[in-house]
């Protein structure tokens, strides 16, 4: 039996400043976006506070692109998927 | 012995730290901190020398930051300070107080949330969105914003909480059930006759007279008032002000007669000091007469705003007074207004000043 192939996420180096130990490129084990932000949120316990608010879905200003494409929370992950999450241009 | 008197502001841009000795005359800076996330408000525990900032920021939404070595560490928290799902989200933190039951805090869009944990984790105390009112209320500039949180230090059941635009409401069971506490305060951007409502008042601070916790002072959009039985009924102490305009009021830590404001010049003048020309004002008699304070402060082309929780007291003898401007200048005065200093400049826009006197 093989093991399931993880994705490879990058996050943005505000979001993992602000996590202590959290590195900008990790792989993880999640066949969506909303399976990969709890995996992140269990390591790193109020990430998903930092990605997600509480309607619930991605921040107004927070992106998730998977494979180059912008998703929402349902996107599903092929094996093997490059995952950003980045901060979108915000704030003055 | 008092030995350390600590400023604690919250900036847009983070939070900074000026600390002094009890002459409070040198000072040192230091930030910014917290990521230089928008911190709203920022508050110091005395007795444990803990400080608690609160915001939000744009990308990551609301959360409480906790420091418990006068900043040199940080941790962040927003487990629980959130509105149920479908909700519109908490988009930001803008008040904390410390009861003697718990952590406070005072959100947008406006609620209240309390933490038995030292802010790691939050509960909704869910009153004030099942009041009666709550649909009727509407944001004033700032959005709709729980801004002001006071407690009876005898008897943390008794809160009053300041909500722009909704107005002062006042919880005698811990934030169970709440009632508009309005009377007499007014609203002039109501239609003439309408002036009068029973919420919907943009109050702009709330602050409690030390001893007496009956007595209300409030800073409104619309006049500055006092209250001496709760918020039930206010009385306008605007006589004497050079406009009903302004943010934000201190009160002085032992005398309830005396309270410190900062009026501006109107809501649709530019909102910065009277004639450009910066001055404090102090009442020692509840409010009957006032006395503008100017010494060292600047008295030609200031045009700053202070903004509803950047004006402090600190609870040494002589009091000292603080205030931070919408152009990042912080000052002081070490002697109850009558002289100030300028302990920073530069700084982003300040949003709130409190202070922490710690005992050596």
């Amino acid at each position: 039996m093989t093991q399931p192939k993880p994705v490879r996420v990058t996050l943005a180096g505000v979001l993992a400043d602000l996590f202590p130990g959290a590195p900008r490129h990790l792989e993880v084990e999640a066949d969506s976006v909303r399976g990969l932000i709890d995996a992140l949120d269990r390591r790193w316990p109020g990430m998903r506070d930092r990605i997600c608010d509480t309607r619930p879905a991605i921040r107004r200003h927070m992106n998730v692109f998977v494979d180059g494409e912008r998703c929402g929370l349902e996107a599903t992950l092929e094996p093997g998927a490059q995952v950003h999450i980045l901060t979108a241009i915000s704030g003055g | 012995m008092p030995a350390k008197v600590v400023v604690l502001i919250g900036t847009k841009k983070g939070v900074f730290i000026a600390e002094s000795d009890k002459t409070r005359q040198g000072w040192t800076l230091r930030g910014p901190f917290c990521e230089t996330w928008p911190m709203n408000h920022v508050i110091g525990d005395p007795r444990s020398g803990t400080i608690y900032g609160t915001g939000g920021n744009e990308w990551f939404g609301p959360a409480v930051w906790k420091s418990p070595d006068l900043g040199a560490s940080w941790t962040h928290s927003s487990d629980g300070l959130a509105y149920d799902e479908g909700e519109e989200p908490v988009a930001a933190g803008w008040s904390l107080a410390l009861a003697p039951d718990g952590l406070y805090a005072g959100v947008q869009p406006a609620g209240l949330f309390k933490s038995e944990d030292d802010g790691a984790s939050w509960r909704h105390l869910d009153g004030l969105q099942k009041h009666p009112t709550r649909p009727e209320w509407n944001p004033g500039g700032a959005g709709l914003i729980l801004h002001s949180l006071v407690f009876d230090p005898a008897d943390a059941r008794r809160i009053w909480v300041g909500i722009s635009a909704a107005g002062v409401f006042y919880s005698a069971d811990g934030g169970d059930s709440w009632e508009p506490r309005n009377l007499g305060t007014r609203a002039d951007f109501l239609p003439e006759g309408q002036n009068y409502p029973e919420f919907g008042q943009c109050v702009h601070c709330l602050v409690m007279a030390p001893g007496m916790p009956d007595r209300l002072y409030q800073q409104n959009h619309c006049g500055m008032y006092r209250s001496d039985d709760g918020g039930r009924n206010w009385h306008s102490i605007e006589d004497g002000l050079p406009s009903s305009f302004g943010f934000p009021a201190a009160a002085h830590p032992r005398q309830p007669d005396t309270l410190f404001l900062l009026p501006l010049n109107g809501d649709s003048a530019g909102r910065y000091v009277p004639d450009a020309r910066a001055a404090v004002w102090r009442t020692r008699d509840g409010g009957k007469s006032w006395q503008d304070l100017r010494r060292g402060l600047p008295q030609e082309n200031a045009y700053f705003g202070v903004l509803r929780q950047a004006m402090a007291s600190d609870r040494l003898d002589p009091a000292g007074v603080y205030f931070g401007t919408s152009g990042g200048a912080l000052f002081a005065s070490a002697d109850e207004g009558e002289s100030w200093q300028t302990i920073a400049q530069h700084l982003p826009a300040i949003l709130s000043v409190e202070t922490m006197v710690l005992d050596g």
